[in-house]
């Protein structure tokens, strides 16, 4: 499904409408190149589902993942952009966390681990404030 | 009553510093003399372009023992004569700190000794007291630039930070890591990136200044990491030629000057509103870019404040910070409960800096 989203308070609304549909055992994948809007979509989804239009969310590029409490559980912000495979998620304990709701950034960095069911948001560039989201998966769950 | 002027700890403190890349432990006397330290870097990273968690927590794991007692050795100090143990227990990469904090709560145990948990913000905060820096005197103005960090900090005093502004999303050496892998240099970025700008036009890019001449002293370095994604995107694929990449490095690094000596302005100003000027302060990784140094003397001259940048050694990564950091907190009678857990998260300004008894 392709969806444009023509400025950045489409690309919040998208994010917020994705946060209400959001349960505890979903990976969410945020694709695209360095700019296009993931860490911005982030943001956006985490403000949505703890409502809290102020919360911080620092990059995770340097931790490579923060944790927030959100009444949907623990979710957890992965930015994998600083990694070139799957081996060290493996000891950050990524199995057992996938019981959670996970948000990553540079999905691609996930090769084998990628989670099956998982919702696939990429994003490009069609000007200096608009994107195109290309979503994949949640079929039943998004129409 | 100063905190200088209190009764001082009776022997030595260990600290230990294991927040991110760096294993470090330092043995400080009871007036802040360093009697020995270590810092041993994690060359394992660099391969994996910079700290990949688990290995970072291997690492410690495997090097924090010796470290410990080749300091305690060099300073010639049996463990029994410390007056307390110390580690830094947040923020960073959890891993690493429940090794330090382990450790160093096991040490506390088996030699009956005072275990302080140390905020790793809080020891960046306090180094420059450090006697042999000068002993700067309270209050003064942080402002903290790392990998991790980009926060401006009035300093009031041992657990009393004010945050007066920080990055809404990446921290300034974040930037310059992305910046380094964009123009194809190797990790990290912020040295290949300084180096490469000295041979560029600073002007060729009008790069923006994000938040420049906004109200507050927040950051925002997302926008400026986009320009110069697109602006290398605009090349044909592949290495680009060493001109464009040194103009593209030098306008990056222009435009990260200009704000953040923009952001400086208006945190001294903020300072201001309840402070006299006294010194701004800056450290971690980033006040190594001489640039940057450059740009926040010249505004901390102009407002009439001293500029202080510590010796790089201590304003990134070590444990002396953390040793007196506790020496200072030992001073205010504080210590802390070994069942105190390490914490990825913890804000210099929050609730718990202070016991409740402070």
């Amino acid at each position: 499904m392709r969806q444009p989203l023509p400025s950045r308070e489409a690309t919040h609304a998208l994010a917020a409408r994705i946060a209400g549909l959001a349960r505890p055992g979903d990976a969410i994948l945020l694709e695209g190149p360095l700019g296009a809007g993931k860490s911005e979509f982030a943001r956006a989804f985490l403000r949505a589902i703890t409502q809290d239009a102020a919360l911080e969310v620092p990059s995770p590029t340097f931790t490579l993942v923060q944790t927030y409490e959100t009444p949907q559980g623990p979710i957890h912000h992965f930015d994998l952009w600083r990694l070139t495979g799957p081996e060290a998620l493996e000891e950050l304990g990524w199995d057992d966390l996938l019981q959670d709701i996970v948000l990553v950034e540079w999905p691609d960095r996930l090769g084998p681990l990628t989670p099956p069911e998982s919702l696939m948001i990429r994003l490009t560039e069609s000007g200096p404030e608009s994107r195109d989201a290309t979503i994949t998966g949640w079929e039943p769950r998004l129409r | 009553m100063q905190p200088d002027r209190m009764a001082a700890p009776l022997g030595p403190v260990l600290g230990i510093e294991t927040s991110c890349d760096e294993t470090a432990a330092a043995v400080l006397a009871p007036d802040g003399t360093v009697l020995a330290e270590a810092v041993l870097s994690q060359q394992d990273h660099t391969q994996f372009g910079g700290v990949v968690p688990e290995i970072a927590a291997r690492a410690h794991l495997a090097h924090l023992p010796a470290l410990v007692a080749d300091v305690l050795a060099r300073a010639n100090t049996a463990p029994a004569s410390l007056a307390a143990i110390a580690a830094s227990a947040g923020p960073g990469l959890i891993g690493g700190l429940i090794v330090g904090s382990g450790f160093a709560k096991g040490m506390a145990l088996a030699h009956n000794l005072p275990y302080l948990a140390i905020n790793h913000l809080e020891a960046h905060a306090l180094s420059p007291r450090l006697p042999a820096l000068g002993g700067l005197d309270f209050p003064y103005l942080l402002l903290l630039v790392s990998g991790g960090h980009c926060q401006c900090v009035a300093v009031e005093g041992p657990g009393r930070h004010r945050r007066l502004g920080t990055t809404i999303d990446d921290a300034v050496g974040e930037a310059f890591d992305k910046v380094g892998k964009l123009l194809g240099l190797g990790w990290p970025g912020g040295p290949a990136v300084e180096k490469l700008a000295k041979q560029g036009n600073p002007t060729r890019f009008p790069f923006p200044r994000p938040l420049k001449g906004r109200e507050g002293c927040d950051f925002s370095f997302s926008g400026l990491k986009t320009a110069v994604a697109h602006a290398v995107a605009a090349y044909p694929p592949g290495a680009l030629p060493v001109k464009e990449a040194a103009d593209l490095a030098a306008s990056f690094q222009a435009a990260v000057a200009d704000v953040m000596a923009d952001r400086a302005r208006h945190a001294m100003a903020i300072f201001r509103r309840t402070h006299p000027a006294t010194a701004l302060v800056v450290a971690g990784g980033v006040a190594a870019n001489a640039t940057l140094r450059q740009a926040l003397t010249t505004e901390a001259t102009r407002a009439g404040f001293r500029f202080v940048a510590p010796p790089l050694r201590l304003c990134t990564d070590n444990a002396v910070m953390v040793a007196w950091a506790a020496l200072e907190r030992l001073r205010q009678g504080w210590t802390d409960g070994l069942n105190h857990a390490p914490r990825p998260r913890w804000p210099l300004d929050s609730a718990d800096m202070k016991p409740e008894a402070a």
